[in-house]
Parts: C-alpha cells; structure tokens; sequence
C-alpha cells in the first residue's frame, strides 16, 4: 500500500472544509476567524507542496513560499485591526462592526 | 511500511488538531491546537521530500505568526464565553455546508481518478535537479526564475511591517519626553546659581 496524491488531496480538503467550518460557528470572535484562515492557508499550502513533489515541479513549493507570505502579513494587518478595533470599543465581537463611521 | 504509518499519524493528528481550533472554548487553547496542527503539517511536508517549505511552516507560523496570536489573545481582555453565544445556533447549518462543501470536493477527486479528465502534466521548467537537496533547488529556483517574485514578497512583507505599525502606534498625551536640541543648548550659567545665605536663613529656590 502506497501513499498517493489523492490521500494528501484529501487530507488538505478536510482542512480546508474544517477552516471555513470555523469561519461559519465562531461569526462573532474575530480572533478564531482569522485562525479558521490561517488553516484554510495551510490547506492550500500542503495541496501546492503535495502536487509540486507527485509532478516532480519545484513551482508549487516556490509558491507555497508566497502564500506563507501572505498569510505573514494577513495575520499581522488582521490582528492589527482587531487591537485597533478593541481600544475603540472594548469588544471584538463583529456584529456591530458595520456601525463603524468614518 | 513506516511511511504509511507516519503519513495516517500525520494526517489525523493535523485534522483532530484542526478540528480542535475550531472548536475550543478558551482562544489561548485554540492557537495552540493550531501550532500543533503547522507541526503535523510539516510533518506531512517532510514525507513528500519538502523540506524548506516544512521548516519554514514552523520557524514563521509557529515561531511567528501563532506567537503573534498568543500576545494579541493574551493582551485584550475579552469576555470569550459571550463570543460564543451563536456556537449552537450556527452549529446544524455549519455542519450542514461543510459537508456539501467536503462531498462535493471529494466526488470531484473521485472523478479524477475515474480517468477521462486531462489534468495538466508537468512542462519540466522547473523539474527537481538530479542530485541536488531540496533546499538547493528552491533556492536555484527562487534566484532565477522567481526572482522578481520573491523581491515582490519582500515588499509585500515590508508594506504589512509599516501598516501593522503606522495602525497600532499611537501618540500618548501628558508624557515626558526627551528634547536633545534643549538639553544641548543648555550652559553652566543658566542652569546654577551661588547664593551665600545669612546665618540662621533659610535659601529661597
């Protein structure tokens, strides 16, 4: 028995599926939301890296490294709003964050 | 044989580990079910023969961006219990999507391995050198074909620095700082004074 492209497919489409589980049942706190992407970013990342080695192409690995990035980033403007957010407010709960003016 | 058994722990400990992010009731624990989860998943990526994207996954998500989680969930003190009120509520329909969303992925994997659709093969642009690590040939990818790339990344990392600190700094009122051009231009002079008091007088400051 012999692990195949498929098993890691999988693997990474469950994840996926659980980070945007996580997006739907924490709607209020921010702070799990942008955890359920920083799954669904890992998901892809094992997807682009599975794909990459089964294809014998280092490409999906070079972009792997750029979504890294990317989620580097997200994470750090993300939670930078969400203090932002929580000085103003005292609360993270988005539900309200439509009143937010100006 | 080895191989097998590592990937199934692998890969059941990354989706238990997933599985629990999402539904731990204290955040603190939820960031680190989610290092737990990059650590399996590196683990994956080591078993395909990724070995720099595997230690990058734990030097910047955990060494960086979980760490980064940690500060923020542990600096704002948050009520989490009244955060959780539509858990429950959202709980059946959640459920609900996530299955037709994993279905539907998973009939369209099943429709791949039946054959007929064409999947693109490899053009081999960018095929694993022989005889060179994998750290080696990311890098002589990176630095030749990807390069304006990679500088791009490089930037993009710098705009989220400069954001991340232009949004959060903000300017105290009533603090005491320091002006060098005012303590330089200061002399003996003006700063002392030689008072010779009477006997039995106090000195007036």
């Amino acid at each position: 028995m012999t692990i195949g492209i498929e098993h890691y497919v999988t693997v990474s489409s469950i994840l996926f599926v659980l980070g945007v589980l996580g997006i739907f049942l924490n709607r209020k706190n921010v702070i799990v939301i942008l955890m359920a992407i920083e799954l669904i970013l890992l998901a892809v990342n094992i997807n682009l890296v599975a794909f990459s080695a089964f294809l014998g192409d280092l490409t999906g690995q070079v972009f792997a490294m750029f979504v890294l990035t990317v989620a580097a980033g997200e994470a750090a403007i993300g939670l930078a709003i969400l203090v932002l957010y929580f000085r103003d407010r005292g609360t993270i709960a988005v539900d309200d964050v439509s009143q937010m003016k100006g | 044989m080895i191989t097998v058994l590592s990937f199934y722990l692998f890969a059941l400990l990354t989706i238990l580990s997933g599985a629990m992010v999402i539904s731990a009731r204290n955040p603190v624990h939820s960031v680190l079910w989610l290092i737990m989860a990059f650590f399996n998943a590196a683990g994956l990526m080591v078993l395909l023969g990724a070995e720099f994207i595997a230690m990058l996954l734990v030097i910047v998500y955990v060494g960086a961006v979980a760490v980064l989680f940690l500060f923020v969930v542990m600096m704002l003190n948050i009520d989490f219990s009244e955060l959780r009120a539509g858990f429950i509520k959202h709980f059946p329909l959640g459920l609900l999507l996530a299955a037709v969303l994993l279905a539907e992925v998973l009939i369209g994997l099943g429709a791949i391995g039946e054959g007929g659709i064409k999947l693109g093969v490899a053009d081999g642009s960018a095929a694993v050198p022989a005889d060179t690590s994998n750290i080696e040939a990311v890098g002589l990818l990176l630095y030749s074909k990807y390069l304006f790339l990679f500088e791009v990344a490089g930037i993009l990392l710098l705009v989220a620095m400069v954001g991340a600190i232009v949004l959060t700094h903000r300017k105290r009122g009533g603090v005491r700082g320091q002006i060098i051009s005012r303590q330089n231009a200061r002399r003996p002079d003006e700063a002392t004074v030689n008072v010779s008091p009477e006997v039995g007088k106090g000195v007036k400051l």
